[in-house]
């Protein structure tokens, strides 16, 4: 028999229009420490919500083996119950209820209805310590600062007799100190006989804690590299996970590069609610006419929190930093005033950012620039409609009329509403934010050649994207991030995969 | 010869297919119809005799005049519950400033407008620039005005109140004679007025609509509807110029809900209402000024409650301590009622207007037929329940298609 806790075989997952996951196989080991590695969006996380239960037995084929059984779990209380818990990159504790009442939560230490409130404490204080914290269970969780609360997810899943723990981007939010803590402690268990799975994106952290790593991408298993007997460096795990066909995905761009447009200098953000955490710090960057950057990033890069904190600090306190039009210094300190100074930012969450999706399409594309279609306070209803109209034509959204409700919309017509909105505000600087996220591959190709004719038109455009091969495909030049840090300025011409996942993972000097 | 039933009926089905999507719009204006018949039975024929329909008029505005308001906090997002209280504290303001000091009536009438400003004013900053929840800011203003309200009057009343302001509550206007020996001449007239520049902007509206392609609207729907809505502002005429004339109130209310209307769908703010409603950070990071609509929206409802508060201190000639107790409620139904949504976004002035008027012919109708006021909330509570079941019923239908 073999020494495997866990077996995933032929895992295939789809949904409405995607093959999320294809035939992905992956077998832990008991007692190790199994990374997985991917992009984003290569199917990591599907792969866990179908270990976890997230996604029930029967939503998926394939088989799933635990401790030599068949399993099919239904919810996370069924794989909970044998012993694998999940702890998401988004933490799930309540923040007004104690460490000990979250430590506990659906799981109440209780005699006969009643909580038992000393032994609650108790146990509480006995797995606290296991995970190295001294902090008193009765604390309020708004009160310990993430690392801890990460340690409390911790503690929380050690309630629950773990066995298999799975992390999700752990340290993600993390500081070097609190992250360098969480892997001892990962090690620590690992000698208490605890099997974990971990996904991370930072590769010096999987090569020093992982014993093996499985690399996943597009949604299929390329390979499982045992971390020692292979040698494996960061390049090589790199590789695994870009390696990929470009094809022709993309369409031909010849770029007509003028002047200096937007220039954005020793840009730093804080956290807009932990002030002492600097969220970017110190960025530099320029785009000029005619010109596609892009900035690549992994998840938590703060690629989001830049754009938006210089579109009118919509994210973030304490924003510091100068940032230039065509040479002049501009203030952006309002959206209505970074609009007004020609600059528009398109978000990469648009249900809930991008557009009002209980109103219409050409009401949405009206929003960001009414003051075009206005007579004296009185908007001309009959010229928004021909104004839509051209737009829904132009880009071809594909929709009998302007008057239909966005919200009934595909992902790609909803994302050719919102560009249509911030081209008819007519901006020169565009920053779309993942603006292929959840679209299928015709209506990308569609949108490539948006920005395409932006850039030609003679706008900046700034692409912030998670797909390297997009990136690579569509702009003149790309800026790497990694933790805040803009760590490279890569033209076109030397931008390979592996450079870009170098510079997007490389620490901080 | 074989495709002509076939045109037929897909036409028939394109205009159900359309009656269905209008549906919401028009089924409150169906509901209304319908409560008025079953009244009009059940009284005996009371409900629409002409004193009636008058005093219905009257005895609802100020509801209405809140309702106006309260639709566009809704639709923001945001609620008040304050309004009743500040009905009641401008009733005893302007008894104060008009009897006690002896203003002249319009200046009490203006600057019990301004204390209005300043309520909102008042709330709208908590609201907007400071974050607090509207439900606490208002929860706290309902108090607050209320305790003013008895302070001002000192556990008295005010009355008698000037004869303008009575007349703004409960006055007619002038008439001009009567035609056929019992119709006022000025109703007549500016009835059939309203009805002439109604089917012209109707037909104006539509053949703009055409040039654009835009129209979806089967004729026959179009005309039904513009024969129906003339009808009716023909019929409340020819009743109202049978009794005294127009009640001055209506003429009010004809103003506000025409210009408030207007201002919510063509004007940039009432879009970037809708837009906030719709979806705030959308809105936001668009370039809406969110919090400053926010605050002028609050002002906008202070001094609507404010003149809710002179016209039922004018019906009344009196200004007490428990004037507009609970109106809020029967505003807030009426935005409800009338098809706006709990999470914003969606309404109409015209829906809360006439999500008022059912409120206000419940209450009439049942107090002809001599219900109890127990049972009359009890019906009340049950046909608010009822009709926003109906629209989320509604929306949960055309959702899941």
């Amino acid at each position: 028999m073999s020494n495997n806790i866990l077996e995933m075989r032929d895992i295939t997952k789809t949904f409405p229009g995607v093959i999320a996951l294809k035939d992905v196989s992956i077998s832990v080991e008991r007692g190790e420490i199994h990374a997985i590695c991917g992009e984003n969006g290569a199917g990591k996380s599907t792969l866990m919500k179908i270990l976890s239960g997230v996604y029930p037995s029967g939503s998926y084929d394939g088989e799933i083996v635990f401790e030599g059984e068949p399993v099919h779990f239904r919810t996370i209380n069924d794989s909970e119950a044998v012993g694998v818990v999940i702890i998401h990159q988004e933490l799930a504790l309540s923040p007004y209820l104690s460490i000990a009442e979250n430590i506990f939560l659906g799981n109440e230490r209780q005699k006969r209805g009643w909580i038992d409130w000393n032994d609650t404490n108790l146990e509480a204080a006995k797995l606290l310590a296991r995970v190295g914290l001294s902090d008193n269970p009765i604390t309020k969780i708004v009160d310990i600062g993430v690392g801890k609360q990460q340690l409390v997810e911790i503690a929380k899943a050690l309630s629950k007799k773990v066995k298999l723990l799975i992390l999700d981007e752990p340290t993600a939010a993390l500081n070097d100190e609190d992250s360098a803590h969480l892997l001892d402690l990962l090690r620590h268990l690992k000698e208490q006989g605890i099997t974990s799975i971990i996904i991370s994106h930072k590769l010096n952290e999987i090569k020093k804690i992982a014993d093996s790593v499985t690399i996943i991408r597009d949604g299929k298993t390329v390979e499982t590299l045992d971390m020692a007997a292979d040698a494996v460096s960061e390049e090589r795990i790199i590789k695994g996970m870009v390696g990929r066909d470009l094809g022709n995905r993309y369409p031909d761009h010849t770029p007509h590069i003028g002047d200096e447009v937007l220039r954005i200098e020793d840009w730093v953000v804080h956290h807009p609610s932990d002030h002492s955490r600097v969220v970017i710090h110190g960025a530099n960057l320029s785009v000029r006419r005619g010109e596609i950057v892009g900035i690549a990033g992994l998840m938590g890069a703060g690629r989001t929190e830049l754009a938006m904190s210089v579109f009118g600090r919509s994210y973030g306190a304490n924003i510091s930093g100068r940032v230039y039009k065509e040479g002049k210094e501009i203030k952006t300190n309002t959206v209505p005033e970074a609009i007004a100074n020609g600059i528009a930012y398109a978000t990469e969450d648009r249900k809930r950012y991008g557009l009002n999706l209980i109103d219409d399409i050409k009401r949405n594309i009206s929003g960001a620039a009414l003051e075009k279609l206005t007579k004296r306070g009185w908007v001309d209803a009959n010229q928004e409609y021909v104004v839509a109209e051209g737009y829904r034509k132009d880009m071809n959204i594909k929709s009998p009329t302007v008057g239909a409700i966005t919200g009934k919309l595909s992902g790609g017509n909803q994302q050719k509403v919102v560009l249509s909105k911030w081209m008819f505000a007519d901006p020169d600087v565009l920053i779309l934010d993942e603006p292929t996220r959840g679209i299928d591959v015709g209506a990308k190709y569609e949108i490539y050649t948006i920005i395409n004719k932006l850039a030609s038109q003679g706008k900046g455009v700034i692409v912030i994207s998670s797909e390297l091969p997009e990136l690579l495909g569509i702009c003149d030049r790309i800026y790497t991030l990694s933790e805040g840090h803009i760590t490279a300025n890569v033209p076109r011409s030397e931008a390979t995969p592996e450079l870009l996942m170098q510079y997007m993972t490389q620490e901080k000097e | 010869m074989s495709a002509s039933p076939v045109t037929t009926k897909s036409s028939l089905s394109s205009a159900a297919n359309y009656l269905t999507s209008q549906l919401r719009q028009v089924g409150i204006f169906v509901a209304l119809i319908v409560i008025v018949i079953i009244f009009q039975i059940l009284t005996g024929g009371i409900l629409l005799q002409p004193d009636n329909v008058s005093n219905l008029v009257v005895q609802n505005s100020y509801v209405l005049i809140l309702a106006i308001g309260m639709v566009m906090i809704i639709i923001a997002g945001h609620i008040d519950l304050s309004v009743g209280s500040i009905v009641g504290f401008i009733g005893a303001i302007a008894g104060t400033m008009a009897e006690r000091w002896g203003w002249p009536w319009w200046a009490a009438i203006i600057a019990s407008l301004a204390v209005g400003a300043i309520v909102g004013v008042w709330q709208g900053y908590w609201v907007a620039y400071f974050g607090i929840p509207a439900f606490i800011v208002t929860l706290a203003g309902m108090l607050i005005f209320r305790g003013l309200t008895q302070v001002v009057l000192g556990s008295t009343q005010i009355t008698p109140f000037p004869d303008p302001i009575r007349a703004l509550g409960g006055g007619f206007l002038p008439g001009l004679g009567f035609l056929f020996g019992q119709l006022e001449t000025l109703t007549v007239v500016i009835g059939i007025l309203i009805a002439v520049v109604m089917v012209v902007q109707a037909l104006r509206q539509r053949a703009v609509r055409r040039r654009y392609n835009l129209e979806s609207e089967p004729f026959i729907w179009f005309l039904v509807k513009l024969i129906f809505t003339v009808g009716l502002v023909l019929v409340i005429a020819y009743l109202l110029a049978s009794n005294n004339g127009i009640p001055i109130v209506l003429v009010v209310l004809g103003v506000l809900v025409v210009a408030y209307s207007a201002m919510m769908s063509r004007s940039v703010f009432g879009r970037h209402i809708y837009a906030m409603g719709g979806n705030l950070n959308a809105a936001t990071l668009s370039g809406v000024k969110t919090k400053r609509v926010t605050f002028l929206l609050f002002v906008n409802m202070g001094v609507l409650a404010s003149l809710a508060g002179l016209v039922f201190a004018g019906r009344l000639n009196l200004a007490n301590p428990t004037n507009g107790n609970g109106f809020e409620l029967d505003a807030i139904a009426a935005a409800f009622i009338g098809g706006a949504a709990v999470t914003g976004g969606i309404g109409t002035v015209t829906g809360a207007i006439i999500g008022g008027l059912i409120i206000g012919i419940l209450n009439n109708g049942m107090s002809i037929i001599g219900v109890g006021t127990d049972y009359q909330q009890f019906i009340k509570g049950i046909v608010l329940l009822g009709a926003v079941a109906f629209d989320v019923y509604n929306k949960r239908r055309t959702g899941s298609r």
